[in-house]
């Protein structure tokens, strides 16, 4: 009943937005019709149909309704309750009803909410976004329909992939739709600020929280899978360069790109090619994510359940909105007239030169990703992995921290260098007194992580410059937002050098009672016992580890699932403030003599790459926040606003 | 009671239809040079294990992973230069096992390209600064 | 190149990709891995013999004059048993074929051999998979077709099926 009542449901949200849609296009083609005023109302319709079929289908899964297939292939009648939740969106059609529904809830608050932008241009946005809801829709009911019956029911479920059963990773993938899907709104405000030919500082303004909000979602979804990945997958990584992994990162960089952009635009009324561009190229890299991790095109760790032809058709829907929607770029900006001109050095300038950083980066990820594809297709079967990316995204991150050394500091339309030559003076003393240092007392890191270390050190300072000389409670909120963003950076960066230029690695056989040393540390491997889960069976070691005086016990594991059968290990880890202890334990190998293979590394403040991560959101947080009640009060006058 | 069902279930816990024999020694034991563990360790992270799904030899708990650090370790004990062991390996197994693609023919694009893309993005966005007229 | 032209990059790019996405989708992934050993000599190895009765292996007994079949097997390896009719086809067009068995235990290797017959001269053990290693092989089953000087002519991945046979023939025809 309640399956095919979120059925039911998801039939009419689609019926919803293709009113929509049909309604923007009779406004585009000759003004308001009677389909028009229906348009507001629709979206909002649609969201609130889409939200009903989630819960429906989140039901099903919370009593575990094995008479419907999704849930008797996903779950377990023994599965921990909030797995049996998350597990509503751990498979394929879940996923993307959760996709929908969150592009209709969208929809739903520009309609309720958005009163910046003229109705016409807003109305052409929710036309627009429920064109892109369409795809999706007929994406679920005519080939991935989540509601759909097995009978007669299965007694238990095939279960949930072990490695899915973990909070952190739970919650992983909704954090990231929220991020593409707040992207798909920019691109919906740009398409349509295109087609009425409204872009500028009103559709910007419109455009900002939800690209911030997006933003905010991408960088925690970011930092939460880097720091499963770290613990779960048991080798003491963050970041492989998976094409995965690329997919999530390519968005994000986009949409900080475009998000400094649409600052710009918003005040200064500059860059509006610019910003209209990012936008599409975000939902664009969005949507090529989204297809890259389905289809199975690209070998990848993370083995999702692949099939070319829900990959086809994510493919045909990706290369319809983004061909439609370049078409009109190129046939409309070339009308728009230039914004408001400035400066090389100057605010804008430095943003300019932060988007560029940013959109090479993207570039070299982007076809260092594909170009195994591109090779296969001419006969190579080659690998392009971390060496390559490490070696050729490094040198351009590290400019992109020293441009924003000064760009934060610069003033709006033209600046004199001059005016900031002591901070630039103390910056560089920093970087050229830690570089030294480092060279001195640990010349084998390498490059990279020495600059890296410098660099971070130099712009955990230099964040915290524009609040010089200001009354901190009479300063906005988004300039404090953007000083822990930028100072979250610094933290990050410092984390990421510091781990990839210190870290220590213990690996040895250990019988009960033996100890190793790692940098500093003494681990003494006391026992191994045998332990019982939900679902799983492990052996786990029972580690004393010593550091100048302090005890501290360590249990690391490695589980054998049933359902799935599947192995496991779970890594033990010990936070300190200066780093991190990460101990792994294996199945004994079959050499027989009683000992287990240990592994064991100390991470110096490898825990300042996620914090960094966290901060950054958290700025962005603050200035969304900021942005929100800003609109409640008069603006506080102040030299970095005017315009 | 459970305790013990849960040991002898352990103990008979599939190994995942790759056969069972000996982890080569230098496999999982570090050589005692550090420095020279050091250049091995960074050499494994560049090595692709070729019966995984995209994991280095240095991440990978497969036995072909295994043999192959036994390969690199015995290798460089033995003096051989990390290049020379690269090159080893794509003999054996062709570009596919090296993370890291040879700087000749298509390579050559792909290292090139990130300073092409630079000077491309800073040449288009000269536009931005043009006085107007 | 004018501003107008240039707004047309962007399209060019999403063809671009979306060309290479299509090409993705359309021609299936061979995910098989070559060796790249063959055209080369076979790399030198000694091999224990893999079960009591049967001789080991090493590369010398292949560089004898005549060539001949290298199969990678191992008793644990499913496609290994569906193969074995066609081995034996092989044995009888008078092939000769030497045998390297993967991370095996002698009782299992014996009771393989035992139930599937055994069209193999030699049997090598690579309990450690290093000669696997050193040919470029990366599973089971394969097999090498042998020239007789030592160097590796052809490989097959995977099991040998019936079609495969004739062809396999023709390969050691011409390296006479």
């Amino acid at each position: 009943m309640m399956a095919e009542a979120g059925l039911a449901a998801l039939w009419l949200a689609a019926a919803m937005a293709l009113l929509q849609f049909a309604g923007g296009l009779t406004l585009m083609r000759g003004g308001a019709g009677q389909l028009t005023p229906l348009i507001k109302p629709a979206a909002i319709v649609q969201g609130a149909l889409c939200i009903f079929s989630f819960f429906a289908l989140m039901y099903l899964f919370t009593i575990t309704d094995l008479s419907v297939l999704l849930v008797a292939s996903n779950s377990h009648i023994d599965k921990p309750m909030i797995f049996k939740l998350a597990g509503t969106w751990g498979n394929h059609e879940g996923s993307m009803l959760l996709w929908v529904t969150i592009l209709s809830v969208s929809g739903a608050a520009i309609a309720l909410i958005e009163k910046r932008i003229d109705t016409r241009t807003l109305q052409v946005t929710l036309a627009v976004q429920a064109f892109i809801a369409l795809g999706f829709f007929a994406f679920l009911l005519f080939s991935s329909n989540p509601f759909e019956r097995l009978l007669p029911a299965p007694a238990q479920g095939a279960g949930l992939n072990p490695l899915l059963q973990d909070i952190g990773l739970a919650f992983h993938p909704p954090t990231l739709y929220f991020g593409y899907v707040g992207l798909s709104v920019a691109f919906s405000f740009a398409v349509a600020a295109m087609l009425t030919r409204q872009i500028g500082p009103a559709f910007a303004r419109a455009m900002r929280p939800w690209v911030l909000g997006a933003w905010i979602f991408l960088t925690l979804g970011i930092t939460a899978g880097s720091y499963w990945a770290y613990y779960e997958l048991g080798w003491g990584g963050w970041w492989f360069w998976d094409p995965v992994e690329n997919a999530s990162l390519m968005p994000w960089l986009a949409a900080t790109a475009l998000l400094h952009s649409v600052s710009v635009l918003a005040t200064r009324n500059a860059l509006r090619a610019w910003t209209v561009m990012l936008a599409l190229v975000a939902f664009a890299m969005s949507m090529a994510g989204t297809f890259l991790v389905r289809s199975g095109i690209l070998t990848s760790v993370h083995a999702f359940a692949v099939d070319p032809k829900r990959g086809s058709f994510i493919l045909a829907l990706m290369l319809i909105y983004t061909s439609l929607a370049f078409v009109i770029f190129a046939l409309r900006i070339g009308t728009v007239k230039q914004g408001e001109p400035f400066q090389l050095l100057s605010r804008e300038g430095g943003i300019v030169a932060n988007n560029i950083f940013l959109s090479v980066i993207l570039a070299v990820v982007l076809i260092g990703t594909l170009y195994p594809l591109a090779a296969e297709a001419m006969g190579d079967k080659i690998s392009v992995g971390p060496p390559y990316f490490n070696k050729t995204t490094a040198p351009i991150a590290l400019l992109l921290m020293l441009a924003l050394l000064l760009g934060p500091m610069l003033r709006w339309r033209r600046d004199d260098i001059k005016r900031h030559k002591y901070w630039l003076v103390g910056f560089f003393a920093i970087i050229l007194w830690s570089g030294v240092a480092l060279w001195k007392y640990a010349p084998n890191i390498g490059i990279f992580p020495m600059l890296g270390l410098a660099f971070a050190l130099a712009l955990a300072v230099a964040a915290w410059v524009p609040l010089k000389g200001r009354k901190l409670l009479r300063t906005p909120l988004p300039v404090f937002g953007m000083v822990i963003a930028h100072f979250g950076l610094a933290v990050s960066v410092f984390g990421m050098a510091s781990e990839s230029g210190f870290s220590k690695e213990t690996l040895t056989a250990l019988a009960p009672g033996e100890s190793a040393k790692v940098a500093g540390w003494q681990v003494k491997l006391v026992d191994v016992n045998p332990v019982v889960g939900d679902n799983w069976v492990a052996i786990e070691g029972e580690m004393r580890a010593r550091t100048g005086g302090k005890s501290f016990v360590l249990r690391p594991q490695s589980r054998q699932f049933f359902q799935p059968e599947m192995q496991t290990s779970e890594a033990a880890l010990l936070t300190r403030w200066n780093g991190q202890l990460y101990a792994v334990i294996a199945q004994p190998d079959e050499n027989g003599d009683g000992r287990w293979q240990v592994r064991l590394w100390w991470k110096p403040f490898v825990s300042f790459i996620w914090l960094g991560g966290v901060l950054v959101a958290l700025g962005g947080l603050i200035a969304l926040l900021g942005r929100m009640f800003r609109r409640a009060k008069k603006p506080a006058k102040n030299r970095w606003s005017e315009a | 009671m459970k305790l013990i069902a849960a040991s002898i279930l352990l103990l008979a816990a599939p190994v995942f239809a790759q056969g069972t024999g000996p982890t080569p020694e230098l496999a999982n034991r570090q050589l005692p040079d550090p420095a020279q563990e050091a250049t091995a360790t960074k050499l494994m992270h560049g090595l692709r294990c070729i019966q995984c799904q995209g994991q280095s030899i240095a991440d990978s708990d497969a036995p072909m992973a295994a043999t192959m650090r036994a390969e690199v370790r015995q290798q460089i004990s033995a003096g051989q230069a990390p290049e020379a062991i690269r090159q080893w390996m794509i003999e054996r197994y062709g570009e596919w096992v090296s993370f890291e693609p040879e700087m000749k023919g298509a390579g050559l694009i792909l290292w090139a390209m990130p300073l092409l893309v630079l000077l491309i993005a800073f040449w288009l966005a000269r536009g931005l600064f043009r006085r107007r007229t | 190149m004018n501003r107008s032209m240039l707004l047309w990059i962007p399209l060019a790019v999403v063809a671009f990709i979306g060309g290479w996405f299509i090409y993705g989708l359309a021609v299936p992934k061979d995910d098989m891995l070559h060796s790249a050993m063959v055209g080369k000599v076979l790399p030198v190895f000694t091999l224990p013999p893999a079960t009591a009765g049967i001789e080991g292996l090493s590369n010398l007994n292949m560089a004898d004059g005549k060539p001949r079949l290298l199969n990678i097997f191992a008793s644990w390896c499913i496609p290994c048993k569906a193969e074995a009719p066609q081995l034996e086809a092989l044995k009888e067009a008078g092939v000769e074929i030497d045998a390297i068995a993967i991370r095996d235990k002698p009782e299992d290797v014996a009771a393989f051999l035992q139930e599937f017959g055994n069209p193999f001269r030699r049997i090598g053990s690579d309990s450690e998979m290093a000669v696997q290693l050193k040919l470029g092989s990366s599973g089971v089953p394969e097999t090498y077709v042998i020239g007789g000087d030592g160097t590796i002519l052809y490989q097959h991945i995977g099991d040998i099926r019936a079609e495969h046979v004739p062809m396999l023939l023709d390969k050691l025809r011409s390296a006479q």
